[in-house]
């Protein structure tokens, strides 16, 4: 048997992606959370007064709310707040030119090979590095059909009626401390309108990074897919590997219009020294269709639970994720659909790698409201594990007021087969390769539903994570 | 051209345990380059055992010898057994969801041949092959043995069989749950594969199959142990009289 599994994946993993460049900072505020960090982020950004306020009420809100009594208690409660650095603003302006980013920060997002994933497949790109999004670009025909892409700050600044229409509308400060957290310190994010019968064709990117220690990024999102247009949105995030905790804790607040169709797809590949606790919420009007793709890979500890808010007759939603949990880490993850209109349908398929010592839970919820007739829901979950250590549980939970109801669920762990390995084997597939194939097998059908490019390069870390034998 | 003096595949005092049952009991075979043997036994006797242990099943533990081209086997894993020319032909074929069959098949070739098979090398070998055994093209993009009926699964095992050209192959009960149409095709694979520099152990428990596959010798295993072999016309005997007539302490040494 050769050498343990996560010496292998983090060694590469510092190469390909847990560099980091010498901190050049314009901004760079002192340790720790208070007014007075909220006040001078609002005063940095030359806010609206509405935000600012916002923003310090979100604060009482966090220091006010207790952590969360489930989940992991042990590393929730490791997190410590007074020594994460609320807002880094990195050198430079934001650019439209790859030329126009400072030197070593291009360095950085070409390694990543962000450049050229927009220049092969991509309809616009923002990079957001700390606290700012350093470049963003849109493809001229999307500007001229009036779509709107840019960083939630710029958002802010030019789109002021339509942010403060929809903003914190779907996830108040109030949903949780960590919602409240980013309300508070939000910087950065992506802001998209599509305008009615608009279809974009081409994803839109936004690619995270975080570069210096003990950093907190909590950029904050805002899609709006006004009637019957449609869009692809997709995000990737990579950090350093330091010796402490980073934090990264987003706010996603996604809105389809009638007939509108968002698919949001996410890859998530945090180093496993950050804390990764997102709260992403959707409303699905009228025959709208809203999906989650979302695949979760790197961080220490992830708690994510995409929703889907179904709020017109006949939306539909969708959740489809996939997490990988290694030795030291924990995803926490799952979906939660809200049957809140007739005729309305749903589809969450959860699956699970836990290999080593890793953990994977699977925390949905399904509710149908009282009124919401005739509705479909199908939830599957699916864990494979892989060694004696690994773990896996299922917190599934169902509220249905309605008796008019289709439901359906389907709940599987599963080992990691001798019988199949021996099938493989005897084809002549040494153990690395079978056990390759088998979990590649196992999260084709999340993959299949990827970007070309990304399915590849899932493909290719999942591969990383596999190298190695586990005793 | 191999030594037609030495056998391509023996194995001597063969003991299979699982969980402390000892499950083979030592078993000796010889067999020689361009044979077909059959192996046949009650239900329970445990010839399937035997098959995977010849494989190198992971979880049993296993005593004795086993050579390929006078190449010892017993301590090489299952995959290091297939690339130097093992092959068993599964009698439940195990369904690996999400991953092609023509995934698959290409990784399989590409173990055996120790090098990668172009898209188009690959391609028409298989189209020739899915068309000796009958099998429709959309089979390709099927996962592999994932909601296949019976019939599928092994016409599959047998393809992999053509494709891989073993040197040495085991068939485990590749003739149940096939109708007559799908035993025939089967046949016609199995007639095809065989041939002057390789061999062919089909473990069966009818003779069904053995009115294809013309075997030149026929060992009978009952608890454990060959307790008789001979021509073709013991499966015919088999056949009439039923495994009771045998009597078990009788130990039969098998040399083809």
């Amino acid at each position: 048997m050769k050498a343990s599994p996560i010496t292998d994946l983090n060694q590469d993993y510092k190469a390909k992606y847990g560099f980091h460049d010498p901190e050049e900072y314009i901004h760079k505020a002192p340790k720790g959370l208070s007014h007075e960090v909220v006040e001078m982020i609002s005063r940095y950004k030359q806010e609206p007064d509405w935000m600012r306020r916002f923003r310090h009420e979100a604060l009482d809100i966090f220091l006010a709310k207790p952590m969360p009594k489930w989940g992991n208690q042990e590393l929730l409660g490791s997190i410590d707040f007074d020594n994460i650095h609320y807002y880094l603003k990195p050198q430079g302006e934001q650019a439209s030119s790859w030329d126009d980013v400072p030197e070593n920060i291009k360095r950085t997002f070409d390694r990543l090979g962000v450049p050229e994933a927009e220049r092969k497949f991509l309809a616009g790109v923002t990079a957001q590095y700390e606290s700012e999004v350093v470049y963003h670009s849109i493809r001229e025909d999307l500007a001229k059909q009036n779509v709107l892409f840019t960083d939630m700050d710029s958002g802010l600044r030019e789109h002021p009626e339509i942010v403060r229409k929809y903003f914190a509308t779907i996830i108040p400060p109030t949903d949780n401390k960590f919602a409240a957290l980013n309300s508070a310190v939000w910087s950065g994010g992506s802001f998209i309108y599509v305008p009615p019968h608009t279809k974009v064709e081409i994803p839109l990117q936004a690619y995270f990074r975080i570069n210096a220690e003990n950093m907190g990024q909590f950029e904050r999102t805002l899609i709006i897919a006004d009637e019957g247009s449609s869009v692809h949105y997709i995000e990737g995030c990579t950090a350093p590997v330091y010796s402490s905790d980073s934090l990264h804790s987003a706010v996603v607040e996604l809105i389809a219009l009638d007939s509108a169709h968002i698919r949001y797809t996410t890859i998530q590949n945090w180093s496993t020294n950050v804390f990764n606790l997102v709260t992403k919420r959707a409303y699905a009007h009228k025959d709208a269709v809203v999906e989650w793709v979302d695949g979760n890979l790197g961080s220490k500890l992830t708690m994510k639970y995409p929703a889907i808010y179904l709020m017109g007759e006949r939306a539909h939603g969708e959740v489809l994720s996939v997490a990988f949990a290694g030795d030291g880490q924990h995803q926490d993850a799952g979906a939660k659909m809200i049957h809140a209109a007739p005729n309305t349908t749903s589809r969450i398929i959860s699956k699970s790698i836990s290999k080593g010592e890793g953990r994977s839970s699977y925390r949905g919820l399904v509710k149908v409201a009282k009124g919401a007739e005739n509705c479909k829901t199908s939830v599957e979950c699916d864990a494979l594990l892989i060694g004696e250590k690994a773990r896996s549980d299922t917190f599934p939970t169902m509220e249905i007021a309605e008796d008019d109801v289709k439901v359906e669920h389907e709940a599987r762990v599963s080992k990691l087969a001798e019988e199949q390995l021996f099938y493989l084997q005897s084809r002549g597939l040494d153990i690395d390769q079978a056990r390759l194939m088998i979990v590649n097998g196992f999260i084709e059908p999340f993959v299949r539903e990827l970007p070309m490019e990304y399915a590849v390069e899932l493909n290719r870390l999942i591969e990383l994570e596999m190298e190695g034998s586990i005793g | 051209m191999k030594q037609k003096y030495e056998p391509l595949f023996s194995c001597r005092n063969l003991r299979v345990r699982i969980e402390d049952k000892e499950i083979v009991k030592g078993v000796d075979m010889d067999i020689h380059a361009g044979q077909k043997h059959a192996l046949m036994g009650p239900n329970g006797s445990g010839k399937s055992t035997l098959a995977a242990a010849l494989m190198g099943h992971p979880s049993y533990a296993v005593e004795g010898e086993i050579y390929l081209n006078g190449l010892p086997m017993h301590d090489l894993a299952a995959d290091e057994r297939a690339r130097q020319g093992m092959f068993l032909g599964f009698q439940y074929p195990v369904a690996v969801p999400g991953v092609s069959v023509a995934n698959f098949l290409r990784a399989a070739l590409k173990a055996r041949r120790g090098q990668e098979i172009p898209v188009r090398e690959f391609r028409r070998e298989l189209m020739n092959a899915f068309d000796t055994l009958d099998i429709q093209k959309d089979f390709a993009g099927r996962y592999l043995n994932d909601g296949f009926s019976g019939g599928e699964k092994k016409r599959l095992e047998i393809l992999q069989m053509l494709l891989l050209k073993p040197d040495f192959a085991l068939l485990d009960e590749t003739d149940s749950g096939l109708d007559i149409d799908a035993l025939k095709i089967v046949s016609q694979g199995v007639n095809q594969v065989a041939g002057p520099d390789n061999a062919l152990l089909l473990v069966t428990h009818y003779q069904r199959i053995l009115q294809y596959v013309r075997p030149d010798v026929v060992h009978v295993f009952m608890e454990g142990k060959l307790v008789r072999s001979g021509g073709p016309e013991l499966a015919e005997e088999l056949e009439q009289r039923g495994y009771d007539w045998l009597e078990t302490s009788t130990t039969a040494t098998a040399r083809g």
